[in-house]
């Protein structure tokens, strides 16, 4: 036999064999996404639709005052930027709990599951994978918002990255969460509808709080309570150089408590796999 | 002969909610011999593999592999373990050799050991030459190979199949039933080999008979036999199964 029969002795894995599968994992799910051109498209068109019409239309109508990070005027399609990027990033978490629910009914998801490498790493392993290609198709639609007219200054396309990575792990850890409670493919549309659109238009994505505020004191309540609000925050700021420290609260916080949750449900000992109805 | 347990499955017990799968469940997997899981659909075949393979948490009874606990150590248990579900579980959308790098990747082993492996994996069962090729262009006995082959890649002392035939042309069948008996024969791995159809077993192998979720006989076939009072493995399973009618599932 050769060198790589595991005998008794040897035990756990080193730090490298961890790299190796996180390493592994991130491949494998940006390799899945460049074959799936239509995905790739679709992830761009969809934020450049909003900010080329939407935005062009909404222009004339919906001024923008100064409020941070800008310290003047900026048009509609400058503030909406960040929003559509955040919106990416919910797309790509939502499509990547999408996956996992493919991969559960497909029979992939046991071959990650049964790896030897603890739950825990493995799910954040998707879930790095997941932001690993989020970011992929947000500088993909940074690059042409640039060339819009949509500009940040140069140093944010850098500073915005760890934003980037810990709102697309927000999104990514919310989807993943709720692809443990679901157990058919077909199911995971109707979430989609609930969560993806209500996320996106009560926040701060397509327009500024204070204006919320001024028609509807409880949809404005509604868009405070909502952490994809503090996720556009986050990005919008760390594009301009600077901390939104609520929203990084926030933001951190309900990824931790997101992972946890999707950590505990795919969890075989505490988890809701192991109740339901298996096959003989 | 003495022969040191591979597989050790003890008073495993599971439900789903109100229905019992599986009661008081014990058997034994020997080094370097091949174990025949036989019963009929719905007799808990799926659910133990879920167990063994700590897909569902072992909640009453115990499970070893190589003498590591599945619910206390699972990593070391599963590291040893060589898995084939029933379903396909090949990424289509991956190159032959992706597929296999990603398992190998998924247990550590990375680089040129990774590629080396896969070569050799492929290579031994003369797919070597599709391993550019999509994993969905391959014909279902091939995928199941690959599957098998992608199972044996870190190289484990166990390998369990549940219903690795099925679906198969009766070529295909007997490729992949001589190819696993070859790994028992040669390389001295443990097989639990999960199935429904009786002319996969031989007289030489192990065999536990599940019914129900419980077990009505192991033992090797002429001990089965004897133990259900009949004349040979076929009425035998019969006798042991209630006539040979499914349970519902």
């Amino acid at each position: 036999m050769s060198t790589h029969v595991i005998s008794r002795e040897r035990r756990g894995f080193s730090a490298g064999q961890y790299l190796i599968c996180l390493r592994g994992i991130i491949w494998r799910e940006t390799l899945r996404f460049v074959h799936q051109r239509g995905r790739f498209i679709s992830a761009i068109v969809r934020p450049l639709v909003w900010l080329f019409i939407f935005a062009a239309g909404f222009r004339q109508i919906l001024g923008v005052s100064i409020i941070p990070p800008y310290d003047t005027y900026v048009l509609y399609d400058v503030y909406v930027s960040p929003g559509l990027v955040a919106m990416i990033q919910l797309f790509n978490g939502m499509q990547s709990s999408l996956s996992m629910v493919y991969d559960r009914e497909m029979g992939n998801m046991r071959m990650l599951l049964v790896s030897p490498f603890p739950r825990w790493f493995l799910l954040l392993g998707k879930l790095l994978a997941s932001t690993s290609v989020s970011l992929l198709q947000v500088f993909a639609y940074l690059v042409i918002a640039w060339f819009w007219g949509a500009q940040a200054p140069g140093w944010g396309y850098l500073a915005v990255i760890p934003a980037l990575i810990l709102s697309g792990m927000m999104m990514g850890s919310l989807g993943m969460l709720l692809s443990s409670g679901i157990k058919q493919l077909e199911n995971f549309a109707g979430v989609m509808n609930f969560v993806i659109f209500p996320m996106f238009f009560a926040s701060s994505a397509l327009y500024p709080l204070w204006l919320v505020q001024q028609s509807s004191p409880v949809v404005y309540l509604i868009c405070r309570l909502n952490p994809f609000t503090y996720a556009v925050e986050l990005i919008r700021f760390a594009l301009y150089l600077e901390v939104d420290w609520l929203s990084l609260a926030v933001v951190a916080g309900a990824t931790v408590l997101f992972t946890l949750g999707a950590i505990i449900a795919y969890d075989p000992a505490r988890g809701l796999t192991s109740r339901r109805g298996g096959p003989g | 002969m003495i022969e040191s347990a591979a597989l050790t499955v003890t008073g495993v017990s599971h439900a789903y909610g109100p229905r019992k799968a599986l009661d008081d469940v014990s058997l034994t997997v020997p080094q370097a011999r091949f174990t025949a899981l036989l019963g009929l659909n719905g007799a808990g075949k799926t659910t133990l593999f879920s167990l063994i393979t700590r897909l569902y948490d072992t909640r009453h009874g115990s499970i070893d592999v190589l003498g590591y606990r599945v619910s206390r150590e699972p990593g070391e248990a599963l590291r040893r373990l060589g898995v084939v579900f029933q379903a396909r579980t090949l990424d289509l959308d991956l190159s032959v050799m992706d597929n296999l790098l990603y398992h190998a990747a998924l247990h550590g082993i990375g680089g040129h050991d990774a590629r080396r492996l896969a070569e050799t994996a492929l290579r031994d069962i003369d797919l070597l030459d599709r391993a550019r090729d999509p994993a969905r262009k391959l014909s279902g006995g091939q995928m199941r190979r690959v599957e098998i082959a992608r199972a044996l890649l870190h190289e484990p002392r166990v390998l369990v199949l549940d219903e690795a035939t099925v679906g198969l042309d009766v070529n295909s069948k007997s490729i992949i039933l001589r190819h696993v008996r070859s790994l028992v024969r040669e390389r001295g791995v443990a097989v639990l080999w999960a199935t429904h159809l009786l002319d996969e077993v031989t007289d030489d192998d192990a065999v536990v008979v599940l019914h129900r979720g419980r077990v009505v006989a192991a033992g090797d076939v002429p001990t089965v036999v004897r133990t259900a009072n009949s004349k040979d493995m076929r009425s035998a399973f019969i006798a042991l199964t209630g006539g040979g009618k499914e349970d519902p599932e």
